[in-house]
């Protein structure tokens, strides 16, 4: 991946393409991300009721790969989905991907 | 029909004649007058007068959407927001066709309480996520859909029609009269 693809996904988006978290159909917390650094702490600071909301719906894979057009994560994402992760664990491995991949693309950026 | 202070107050006339096209809006000017015991003249007069001081906003027809097969969800969706944002985020949302009603609310916070419609549970919070969640000043949405429906009416004149005086700069969109 060259620095300038990099660089798009570690972008700042304007608000309305931000991720806005909600905890069911219609609830929303208050909280959103605007971009990939400030989608990590959010994952830390949210209930984890909102966090398995959206990765069961799929809503995470689809904002990674169509918002922060990171189609990398957006796999990492989707194979936690299919071990039916619940709670602190849930929580704890998506900050670790998400995490992880923000190390790899920040190195050598 | 008496003008006060930039007001219209209605006599008991007019109210009679209110109450007769609630029950009514098809009735002709000659059964109204007919049912209260006036000219169809005066009738034509007052609801025209009416009209023009947009006290009577519209004719419409009231559908039973269950009957016409519309199987649409309905939800009430309570917004809080910042209070010096309320009035514009609920202006905006008057634009969308997704909004049935929409009411400012003074409790311990200002909130924005509106009626929503949509296909389904997923074209709901989809509309919410991307077109309301957004909104500067919005900080914080709770959404409960509705399961069933026990009452719902129109407030009627003759409910109360003591206590009723309008202001005079009201809208006055007047629909097509086809009685």
């Amino acid at each position: 991946m060259n620095e300038k693809m990099k660089s798009r996904i570690l972008r700042t988006l304007p608000r309305e393409k931000a991720f806005y978290f909600f905890t069911s159909i219609g609830n929303y917390t208050g909280e959103s991300a605007v971009s990939f650094k400030e989608f990590i702490d959010k994952i830390n600071e949210v209930n984890v009721k909102s966090l398995e909301f959206h990765l069961y719906r799929g809503d995470f894979e689809k904002w990674t790969a169509e918002t922060l057009e990171d189609q990398e994560l957006a796999r990492e994402i989707g194979k936690l989905r299919g071990k039916n992760y619940s709670g602190a664990i849930l929580k704890r491995h998506l900050y670790n991907t998400v995490v992880e991949r923000y190390s790899q693309l920040s190195k050598t950026f | 029909m008496k003008l006060k202070n930039n007001t219209v107050a209605l006599d008991s006339t007019d109210l009679r004649i209110l109450n007769a096209l609630q029950e009514n809006a098809r009735q002709t000017y000659t059964a109204i007058g007919k049912s209260l015991g006036m000219a169809h003249s005066t009738v034509y007069d007052r609801i025209k007068r009416m009209e023009r001081h947009g006290i009577i906003k519209e004719y419409t027809a009231v559908i039973d959407t269950e009957k016409a097969g519309a199987k649409n969800i309905i939800a009430i969706m309570t917004i809080f927001t910042d209070p010096k944002e309320s009035d514009k985020v609920a202006e905006k949302l008057c634009q969308a066709p997704q909004i049935l009603e929409i009411y400012t609310s003074l409790s311990e916070e200002l909130l924005i309480i509106a009626k929503v419609v949509a296909e389904n549970q997923e074209s709901l919070h989809e509309f919410i996520a991307s077109s309301v969640a957004p909104l500067p000043g919005v900080s914080k949405i709770r959404t409960s859909m509705i399961t069933k429906k026990f009452k719902e009416t129109r407030f009627l004149i003759a409910n109360n029609p003591k206590k009723l005086t309008f202001i005079k700069e009201t809208s006055n969109k007047i629909g097509e009269n086809k009685r």
